[in-house]
């Protein structure tokens, strides 16, 4: 190889310029070796300058070849028939496999034609003689070694009988560089502490870098796309003043999921349908005694300013185990904390955590999500507060266009749907829920009667799939998400689109 | 949240207005309904069909009548009618037997006179029904509703539960009679009946309401007779008598679910907005209930408090005109208060707050001055969570990738799959009485399943693969409030040509460094008790000063590999994080 491309070097030296193909013939190489020594010449810098090249190399069939030895299969049939014609089967013994496209060429050609007659058809002759245009057509390809000088419709008739074959053949221009040398020297690949010790890398020639190529994959671990959009909803909240709430309670009492937050035994939310009960522990331990006489009062309208739900509170349901259906069962506890410290202090309070919901699955639904929520508790709130706080929080999730609709919750009143502006869907989609809790949900917590507490909610997941453009959630949550995505995941910046 | 269907050219006529889709659709945002989607009609497609999602406690706005109604007074056109249960010289009388306090122990009546009922009128009878049954009654088991032509009975009508051998009609659109008990049978096979058989099937007695000379009005939760059935015979329009019953297990939603009707269908009846009084007559107790009820309740409110809560500042006169708008008809007394008559189409309204919403509501949500609370407080972060989040950046930084599994698995996740034995594990593991498949059996108590899983769903990534998730596990705790409580975990895999231990043994060293636990100050101790490892492999994680282990680590048994379908070897770990906080 060495050698090959010295030879290279002296050819160009001699002449300044050649195409591979040519210098193959000429070198009596194969093309492909020749061309394997111009690309390393071409690795060691500006020795020479290779352009790519193409042409079409035409060439003749085996059929192709014998039809200029020996004639076209046509003008072979001809010549075989006799003045008078001669009976089909002996001809085609006479010329033997060639003979039936000969004969049918030959009819085409208006050369020969079939006569039917007692005993059998006969081929006679109709011209005197013929000229084999199509072998003197080969000819000339094979002496020219092009089939330029030919028509389309002749060339593309002698591809069609496979008389003839074009493939296309890359090739190289080369001429000598601006560093063009005969002498070769070695490049050297990298830099080395030995070279940086003994200075030797003042006199070596390095190999140039592909600066197209990417870069190594580093072996590094990642965070969860979810979990990183988490800790940054988490930021946002504390950076608005609000305190965490301790939500590691996944068995939840109905007590607390449900009726501490004036949800009616009765709701469909607490219907098998809709919620995991759970069959060990089945039921809670405890559930404070007068705070239940007092959320019994208000949910049968006996207190608290209330016509309630009317009879039958049954306190076997409070204590029915669940699966807690939102992070509102835990602000309920807190809540109660705050009421039952007798002296009230505002608070802001947030969560993220799991919640639980017994519902078909979707591409967009789980059994299990995150629950983001929010509450702030002060004297003399107002629903332009809830409002307030809502542009501000989905503003620094950078969901800016929002709209507000009334809705029913059974432990909000006045509720608001908080709706967004899909830019992609190009209409308005719910993003999150709210309201002002129920005073039949607070005053029995022993919160003060002019203590307005807001607050919202909606699911972790939701604006993710929004934000990176998911539609199936399980493309984002459970075990079977591709963790090249995880791995692809950008860090979390929710204000840029 | 219920749909309810509605022609637009019919609802559009009785509003007496015109919308474009995007104005009618902005009218449903500020009232608090949502025009879901607009389609064709299934047997019709010339007619345009609106689907309004209606809010789960507005009863009154489930069919054509209501929600045209509350519309046209919310656009100000007309005014809140004035609804009224006139008792005539002779009520219809129900009386109602003891037998039926054990099934179905309450009846309410009402009778509307003179009722228009034309093809549109009787589909709104029909869907009025279909749509209570399925929202406040609760699939019929809460309440059940018949109505019938009062013209085709005998009054006084008798509600009594009886043995079903002993009760036999000819139900609706059937043609011949059946035993009560040959029906429920027969039923089985219907796909709309067969769903509300179970009410009373096990019941000894079956409730049936009848006239005085005994024909069959209906066999409640189930089915009516087909005698008294509102028929229109073919003609464009009937003028009918109509008489409502609603038997009910909660007496409550009976009620609501009477007025409902009855004030709906009743701007259709001879004189407008009025029923006629009926009675029920308990005999057990003695008690008669003069029905519909169609009671309307007053509130007073204060203005300057509902300003305080809305975040307005409505004089007088503007609050009690806007919520005259939401329905509830409203004037001006002394001393800054407003007197609201809630009717009996709202009985949505239980509290001062439902009404400061419809002060709201009629405002405008998108109206109120937004303005952040100034609430002073001082924030902080749940310990736990803070240090969860700092050690997640710091195992990511060691080379692991984190996961996010779900909490809920089957129970041989937690045991078959990890070599665990049933009858040791199971008893603590909290589990799910209605999980709809396996995969939501109980919760976890363990995070390597989860990974595994992750693991074996991405088998085409290369190797190493090391993960790692933080996140709570439950366990059964019968010291505890709800008997059970959560506990924090930490668990890594890794996964590659060779078990790596060394790897999950380095992660347990680079964590303890990052918690503060010292070398010597916790070690190691092997454990072949432990099937979910290897023989030999496996080891407990001790920490000088706390009894027992904090954790385990180990290769994983070549069977546990199999089990999640890994064809290289795998170790890994899971520590109790809060007992080393």
């Amino acid at each position: 190889m060495a050698l090959l491309t010295d030879k290279v070097l002296q050819h160009l030296h001699k002449y300044g310029a050649v195409d591979t193909l040519q210098l193959a013939e000429t070198l009596k190489e194969e093309h492909q070796k020749v061309i394997g020594s111009v690309k390393s010449l071409q690795s060691l810098g500006n020795i020479i300058e290779v352009e790519q090249a193409s042409r079409t190399k035409t060439e003749l069939t085996a059929e192709g070849k014998s039809f200029v030895e020996n004639g076209s299969h046509e003008a072979i049939v001809f010549a075989a028939i006799p003045e008078g014609g001669i009976s089909q089967s002996y001809l085609m013994k006479a010329v033997g496999s060639i003979g039936k496209i000969g004969m049918s060429k030959a009819i085409q050609n208006g050369w020969i034609k079939i006569v039917k007659e007692e005993g059998g058809t006969k081929v006679v002759k109709i011209v005197d003689s013929v000229d084999d245009s199509i072998r003197n057509k080969l000819k000339d390809v094979l002496a020219s070694g092009t089939a330029s000088h030919l028509d389309a419709k002749a060339l593309a008739d002698l591809k069609k009988r496979k008389l003839l074959i074009q493939t296309p053949v890359v090739y190289y221009n080369i001429k000598q560089g601006s560093d063009f040398t005969t002498q070769l020297v070695k490049l050297e690949t990298e830099l080395t502490p030995e070279m940086l010790a003994s200075g030797l890398w003042k006199e070596k020639n390095f190999k140039p870098y592909n600066f197209q190529a990417l870069g190594t994959t580093l072996p590094s671990g990642h965070l969860h796309p979810l979990l990183k959009v988490r800790s940054e909803v988490r930021s946002i909240l504390l950076e608005m003043g609000f305190s965490e709430m301790p939500t590691n309670r996944f068995v939840e009492s109905s007590f607390w999921n449900f009726d501490a937050l004036y949800v009616p035994q009765k709701h469909p939310a607490r219907d098998a349908q809709d919620t995991f009960f759970l069959s060990h522990p089945e039921k809670c331990n405890f559930i404070p005694k007068e705070f239940m006489e007092r959320v019994k009062a208000a949910h049968t309208g006996k207190e608290f300013g209330t016509l309630g739900y009317g009879p039958g509170w049954k306190e076997e349901e409070a204590y029915k185990n669940c699966m807690r259906t939102h992070t509102t069962a835990v602000s309920a506890r807190m809540l109660h904390e705050i009421g039952d410290k007798g002296e009230f202090q505002p608070a802001r309070l947030f969560s993220i955590d799991r919640v639980y919901r017994n519902e078909t699955l979707d591409a967009t639904h789980l059994a299990e999500f995150h629950q983001v929520e929010g509450v702030v508790a002060d004297y003399n709130l107002n629903l332009g507060n809830l409002i307030g706080i809502m542009k501000e929080f989905f503003g620094r999730l950078g969901i800016k266009k929002l709209r507000f609709k009334p809705a029913y919750n059974p432990y909000t009143e006045p509720s608001m749907e908080v709706f967004s502006f899909h830019e992609g869907l190009k209409k308005w989609v719910e993003v999150g829920n709210s309201g002002m809790f129920r005073p039949e949900m607070l005053l029995p917590m022993g919160i003060p009667k002019d203590v307005r507490v807001i607050a919202w909610g909606l699911s972790l997941e939701r604006p993710t799939m929004i934000r990176y453009g998911i539609d199936n959630i399980r493309d984002l949550v459970g075990p079977k998400v591709d963790l090249q995505m995880v791995y692809n995941n950008p860090i979390c910046r929710l204000d840029t689109n | 949240m219920p749909t309810v269907n509605v022609p637009r050219d019919l609802l559009f006529e009785r509003l007496n207005r015109k919308f474009t889709e995007e104005e009618f659709d902005h009218l449903c945002f500020q009232f608090g309904v949502e025009l879901d989607e607009v389609s064709a009609d299934e047997k019709d497609p010339t007619i345009t069909i609106y689907k309004i999602d209606i809010p789960a406690n507005r009863y009154d706005l489930l069919c054509v009548e209501g929600i045209s109604r509350a519309l046209s007074i919310f656009l100000g056109d007309i005014k809140p009618p004035i609804y009224k249960a006139i008792q005539p010289t002779s009520m219809v009388q129900t009386i109602v037997k003891p037998s039926t306090q054990s099934v179905r122990p309450f009846i309410v009546t009402g009778i509307l006179r003179g009722v228009r009922v034309t093809k549109n009128i009787y589909n709104s009878i029909i869907d009025l029904q279909e749509k209570l049954h399925h929202n406040i009654c609760r699939k019929r088991t809460f309440v059940a509703i018949g109505v019938h032509d009062l013209s085709k009975l005998t009054p006084p009508f008798t509600y009594s539960a009886d043995p079903p051998t002993s009760i036999t009609f000819k139900p609706l659109n059937q043609t011949k009679e059946f035993r009560a008990d040959e029906l429920m049978e027969f039923y089985q096979s219907d796909n709309h009946l067969k769903h509300y058989l179970h009410i009373i099937k096990d019941s000894p007695v079956y409730p049936i309401i009848r006239d005085s000379t005994g024909t069959v009005l209906s066999m409640p939760p189930i089915i009516n007779g087909d005698w008294t059935k509102v028929d229109l015979e073919g003609k464009p329009e009937k003028i009918m008598d109509l008489f409502f019953e609603a038997t009910a297990t909660d007496i409550t939603k009976a009620n609501i679910v009477l007025d409902t009707l009855i004030t709906m269908l009743s701007e259709h009846s001879a004189s407008k907005f009025e029923a006629e009084a009926t009675e029920v007559f308990y005999e057990h107790s003695g008690e008669t209930v003069l029905l519909p009820s169609l009671t309307t309740r007053t509130q007073l409110i204060d203005v300057k408090e509902t300003n305080s809560v809305v975040g307005v500042n409505l004089k007088a006169e503007e609050m009690s005109t806007s919520l005259t708008r939401m329905g509830l008809k409203s004037s001006v007394k002394n001393k800054g208060s407003i007197s609201v008559d809630i009717p009996p189409t709202r009985h949505d309204v239980i509290h001062v707050c439902d009404i400061v919403e419809d002060v709201a509501i009629a405002y405008g949500y998108d109206n109120i001055v937004a303005e952040l609370p100034r609430t002073p407080t001082v924030a902080r972060q749940f310990p736990l969570n803070k240090v969860t989040d700092l050690l997640r950046e710091n195992v990511a930084q060691s080379g692991f990738t984190e996961a996010l599994t779900f909490s809920l698995c089957s129970v041989e996740d937690e045991c078959e799959k990890i070599r665990q034995k049933r009858i040791e594990v199971e008893p603590t593991l909290a589990k799910i009485s209605n999980p709809k498949t396996l995969e939501f059996q109980t919760c976890r108590k363990t995070l390597i399943p989860g990974l595994l899983k992750t693991i074996q769903a991405n088998k085409k990534m290369p190797l190493p693969l090391k993960l790692f998730e933080i996140s709570d596990v439950v366990l059964v705790d019968e010291k505890e409030e709800v008997g059970a409580r959560n506990e924090r975990h930490l668990a890594a895999v890794a996964y590659n040509k060779l078990p790596g231990f060394e790897i999950i043994h380095g992660l347990l060293d680079r964590i303890m460094a990052l918690l503060e636990v010292g070398e010597g100050n916790y070690w190691l101790e092997a454990c072949d008790g432990n099937p979910t490892f290897f023989e030999g492999r496996g080891a407990l994680i001790k920490v000088k000063g706390k009894e027992g282990a904090i954790g385990s680590l180990g290769v994983l048994h070549p069977e546990v590999c199999e089990k999640f379908e890994l064809i290289n070897p795998c170790s890994a770990l899971e520590i109790n994080l809060e007992r080393i906080l």
